[in-house]
């Protein structure tokens, strides 16, 4: 696609358009973002471009409340005592409005807990633990991308239609791992009470013993798959699988493997036919996703990845609140962000007030091999707001 | 029975790629004694490079064995480039200084990889061979498994013949027995250290090649690699190639049939098998107690207190650092809290390593269980946190004492890696008992009262951890610290003289362990929250790092360490993308620089 002045005017336009020029040159917004840059740079790269595309965009468009935004990234190191000190020091040395971001779920809850502690808003733009919005979940916390539940809600409307009932999972052995395990089986349980889980593999992130993994799922004999591994250890997974014929005749849901992060390291050994979530990049339709697209290829010279996705929205939503609000003082923030409403790649999204969950969506698709390389075909986008739990339940979840 | 045959050779592929790795670490450690951190990072270079090889060559077995061997010489070659360059400078330097070294150059190396080739993990397309299988039983069974399961005894045999059957293989033999007499017989060692090396970067850089088939190469690849193979080397007794494939087999049969029983198990399986054969063969499954080369045996100095100019030096800075929050921000008021709490696990530690002559790879540990121990108080009984810091250090240090009546007969590198072991299993208990820890989520909200502002925390803070320094200091300078470094230097002429050796180390380890909990439990309130990676091989290393750039040898070092790495740490953080390179050409240069630690190289001059 050529990348025309139309695209970019269109492009910022789609995020910008609130932020009205008023006064010139006060002093600009400080949006204060950690993140796991060096321990998980697949994902956090290409996040950090999405982040600084919707700046630039933004402030060519006059900014937000007539102030520039200034963006402050800081490293974790994937560690969340180190995110929590460097949010500490995004607060008191450069007196930060907003804090955001997080990659990793631990890293998240340390940094909700910091705002909580401080009083500060956070929103988190990629940590998928439920935990966040809801069991631990607090007033000046926020979360942008489906959680672990959604992830789990989407693939089971799939996952039920299937005639499998012999079910077995793989899953890395941590909080997301575990999390969306649980919430498949609670929510294809309730559809499908005929349904048995006969197995449930659980290697260690970044570790996984995949020959062994493999053999042990085929043991089982398991009709259908749920896998939630992703990165090198889903590269694993699936060479072994392809090589002992683990997916053969076999139905697999997959989360999260739709994502050119890490669908591309696939490549030929693409499975066929997996229901998975992720970004169909390369066959989206929409004028918003395809804006977005233009605009960052001729910004960075690739296509975007999902974590672009989520950067770039990140930002959009916090501009949104803050624009909703029309005030930088935290405590009104905390009231004005839920309701606001945001434009993100994707479509429009919003700040959900019952739990500060929002309600950015994201494809469902199958996988399919396209010119030697991954592809999600027969994709539709689910709204994240079709995927969460009714509000009453959201209640009980929610303590605080 | 068909499941269980192919989960064996499962588990016997995995284990010849585990002893491709652990033969090159085992046979550079069995000459030169370095503890090599790097040969992870060689393993992931071998991974890089083989891809940009392979990726460019046809898919036929002949082209990829061509490529194998071509990323081996590669690697070789940056394998001599490093012994030239930085370890043959440090060979006479304190033991694990090496250590420190390699985990510079681990940390340069994560950098230059993702500079090079990117963040995205690489896959290189499998030719048809590479992805077919054989039929076993009615299974199928990926023919590439069965290679591995060949190539294992293969390298063993070459590895074996090279060194009994030639010239070369003799000496190194000989060297890894009496480096000083090979050397007095006119042989040189420089040559001979730089080829051993090389031959080590070779294989690792071949089981880095040989893993691109079955994954691809990612840059997690270094430290997920680095630690097995220690295990591996460990178990079959440090420089025994026999013993390293021994121990490859035991643990990749025991994985893959783990996986089945206990899927849950994965997190610690290696690290149970390591403590459970170190426990009942303390030399691993084939090695022999190590000869105590002659340089080694050497007494060393005796701590004398610091000069007069030291330690006003010292109370200036201390004075500093109680009047620092009236003149900076509340940021730097946290990183000087963590700093003091860096003090004072870098003090513990060096308890262990300088007067206690026992390295500890799995400080972190006591860290940890003194920080969760004030969390879970926090949590579950709501005690205040004056108790909870009372709690930490009486935890830490009762776990301390019952593990350390295990391993205190152990030595060396044995002793390190069952400490080790005994973090990686208390990790696997925080992480995995998620009802009591929270899991990997850890536990939130142990902040301090609303008495103690930052301010009045970190004075606080000071007060214990700098105290608790300086107790250390008492303590080692007491009959109590010289009976300690008896039993280190000599432990046969300490008992001679009537010292309960045994009893002498348990108490260093329960004192140790109890200092570090009271470290952990003070950051626990400091963060406001106990995550697993308090205990993870990370932040053992972290320790290990700081002890080792002050200097084990000066009782002003782990202080000057705490400083300084946490220091350069923070700072680099918030200057560069790229602080790991920074921090690892740093860590380097300072090791090249001051071979005995910074506060040691201060002490050398002044007593000169």
């Amino acid at each position: 696609m050529q990348l025309t002045r139309r695209t970019l005017m269109a492009a910022s336009a789609m995020i910008a358009t609130p932020g009205l020029a008023r006064a010139q040159g006060s002093t600009p917004i400080r949006i204060g973002e950690v993140n796991s840059y060096t321990a998980a740079p697949a994902f956090t790269l290409p996040y950090r471009n999405g982040m600084t595309l919707a700046v630039e965009q933004i402030n060519a468009a006059g900014g937000v409340l007539g102030r520039q935004i200034e963006l402050l990234i800081r490293d974790d190191a994937g560690k969340p005592a180190d995110a929590v000190r460097l949010a500490g020091e995004l607060v008191a040395d450069q007196k930060v409005d907003v804090l955001a971001g997080g990659f990793l779920s631990n890293v998240g809850l340390a940094l909700s807990d910091f705002a909580l502690q401080n009083k500060k808003l956070f929103v988190a733009g990629e940590p998928l633990t439920d935990a966040l919005v809801w069991e631990k979940g607090n007033r000046y916390t926020f979360r942008l991308r489906p959680s672990t539940y959604m992830q789990a809600a989407m693939l089971v409307e799939d996952a039920a239609k299937l005639p499998a009932k012999r079910w077995a999972t793989v899953a890395p052995n941590y909080e997301y791992g575990t999390s969306t395990v649980k919430w498949f089986k609670q929510l294809l349980l309730a559809r499908r009470p005929d349904v048995v889980f006969v197995a449930d593999q659980l290697p260690t992130l970044g570790k996984i013993d995949a020959g062994a993994t493999v053999a042990a799922l085929e043991q089982a004999k398991p009709e259908a798959i749920l896998n939630v591994t992703f990165g090198p250890d889903l590269t694993n997974f699936v060479r072994q699988g392809n090589t002992r014929g683990l997916f053969e005749g076999r139905s697999v849901v997959s989360v999260l493997t739709g994502e050119p992060e890490y669908l591309d390291p696939l490549g030929e050994e693409t499975p066929d036919g997996w229901y998975v979530t992720g970004y169909p990049v390369n066959s989206v339709t929409d004028p918003t996703n395809l804006a977005f697209i233009a605009a960052y290829k001729a910004r960075f010279g690739e296509m975007p990845k999902m974590g672009s996705v989520v950067g770039y929205s990140l930002i959009a939503s916090i501009v949104a609140g803050i624009v909703k609000t029309g005030s930088m003082d935290t405590e009104a923030m905390v009231a004005g962000f839920p309701g606001a409403s945001f434009a993100t790649p994707f479509g429009k999204a919003m700040w959900r007030p019952q739990d500060h969950q929002s309600t950015l969506g994201t494809y469902v698709g199958r996988t399919a091999m396209k010119n030697g390389k991954g592809a999600m075909v027969d994709w539709r986008y689910v709204d994240g707001a079709n995927a969460l739990p009714s509000d009453e339940m959201v209640k009980t979840l929610r303590p605080a | 029975m068909t499941a269980l045959l192919i989960q064996l050779l499962t588990g016997l592929a995995s284990a010849s790629s585990l002893f491709l790795v652990a033969a090159g670490l085992t046979v550079i450690f069995g000459v030169t004694r370095v503890v090599n951190f790097s040969h992870g990072s060689l393993f992931m270079l071998g991974a890089y490079i083989g891809w940009t090889i392979l990726s460019r060559m046809p898919r036929d077995p002949e082209y990829f064995v061509l490529g194998v061997l071509a990323t081996g010489l590669v690697t070789a070659a940056i394998g001599t480039l490093l012994e030239i360059a930085l370890l043959r400078r440090i060979y006479r330097a304190p033991e694990l200084l090496q250590l420190l070294a390699t985990f510079g150059v681990v940390l340069m190396l994560q950098d230059v990889t993702q500079r090079i080739w990117g963040p995205e993990d690489l896959t290189l397309p499998r030719g048809r061979w590479l992805r077919s299988a054989v039929m076993i039983l009615g299974e199928r069974f990926p023919l590439y498994d069965l290679i591995l399961i060949g190539i294992g005894p293969l390298v063993l045999l070459a590895l074996w013949l090279l060194f009994t059957r030639t010239r070369w293989g003799t000496l190194v033999r000989a060297a890894t027995l009496d480096r000083e007499m090979v050397s007095a017989l006119g042989v040189d060692q420089r040559l001979l250290f730089t080829s051993v090396f090389a031959l080590g970067a070779g294989l690792a850089g071949i089981g880095g090649a040989l893993a691109l088939p079955q994954g691809s190469a990612n840059l997690q690849m270094d430290l997920s690699v680095i630690t097995d193979a220690f295990v591996v080397v460990v178990v079959g007794g440090l420089g025994s190639l026999s013993g390293a494939y021994l121990a490859a087999v035991l643990i990749g049969v025991l994985q893959a049939l783990g996986i089945v029983l206990v899927p849950k198990a994965t997190l610690v399986i290696v690290f149970v098998v390591m403590a459970a054969v170190l426990v009942m063969r303390p030399n691993g499954l084939m090695g022999k107690p190590l000869a105590a080369s002659r340089g080694e045996a050497q007494a060393i100095a005796v701590i004398r207190p610091a000069s007069t100019g030291l330690k006003w030096l010292g109370l200036l800075a201390l004075a500093a650092a109680i009047l620092a929050p009236f003149v900076v921000g509340p940021f730097v008021v946290s990183v000087l809290t963590e700093m003091a709490i860096a003090v004072l696990f870098a003090a513990s530690l060096h308890v262990l390593m300088g007067p206690g002559g026992m390295a500890s790879f799995g400080h972190a540990a006591w860290f940890g269980i003194g920080a969760y121990g004030a969390a879970l108080a926090t949590r579950f009984l709501s005690v205040p946190m004056p108790i909870g810091l009372l709690l930490a250090p009486l935890g830490a240090g009762i776990v301390a004492l019952a593990f350390g009546s295990v391993v205190v007969r152990l030595s060396g590198v044995y002793l390190a890696m069952l400490t080790l072991a005994f973090a990686q299993i208390v990790w696997a208990v925080a992480f995995q008992w998620s009802d009591l820890t929270g899991g990997d989520n850890g536990i939130l909200g142990i902040w301090p009262p609303a008495w103690a502002g930052k301010q009045i925390f970190y004075w606080l803070s000071l007060a214990l951890c700098i105290g608790g320094a300086l107790l250390l200091r008492r303590i080692l300078y007491a009959p109590f610290g010289f009976a300690l470094r008896a039993a280190r230097d000599s432990a046969l002429r300490a008992e001679a003289i009537g010292l309960d050796t045994q009893r002498l180390r348990l108490a260093a380890f329960t004192l140790a362990g109890a200092a570090a909990g009271l470290a952990g439990g003070l950051s626990a309130y400091s963060k406001g929250s106990v995550f697993p990676t308090t205990i993870s091989i990370g932040h053992s290393v972290d320790g290990l790092v700081m002890v080792l750039l002050g200097g084990v040898q000066t009782m002003a070092g782990p202080i000057v360490g705490a400083l300084v790495y946490t220091g350069l740490f923070d700072a680099l953080l918030l200057a560069t993308d790229l602080w790991r390179f920074v921090l690892g050409a740093s860590i380097v240069a300072i090791v090249l620089a001051f071979p005995q630690g910074i506060a040691g190289a201060f002490a050398a001059r002044n007593a000169a």
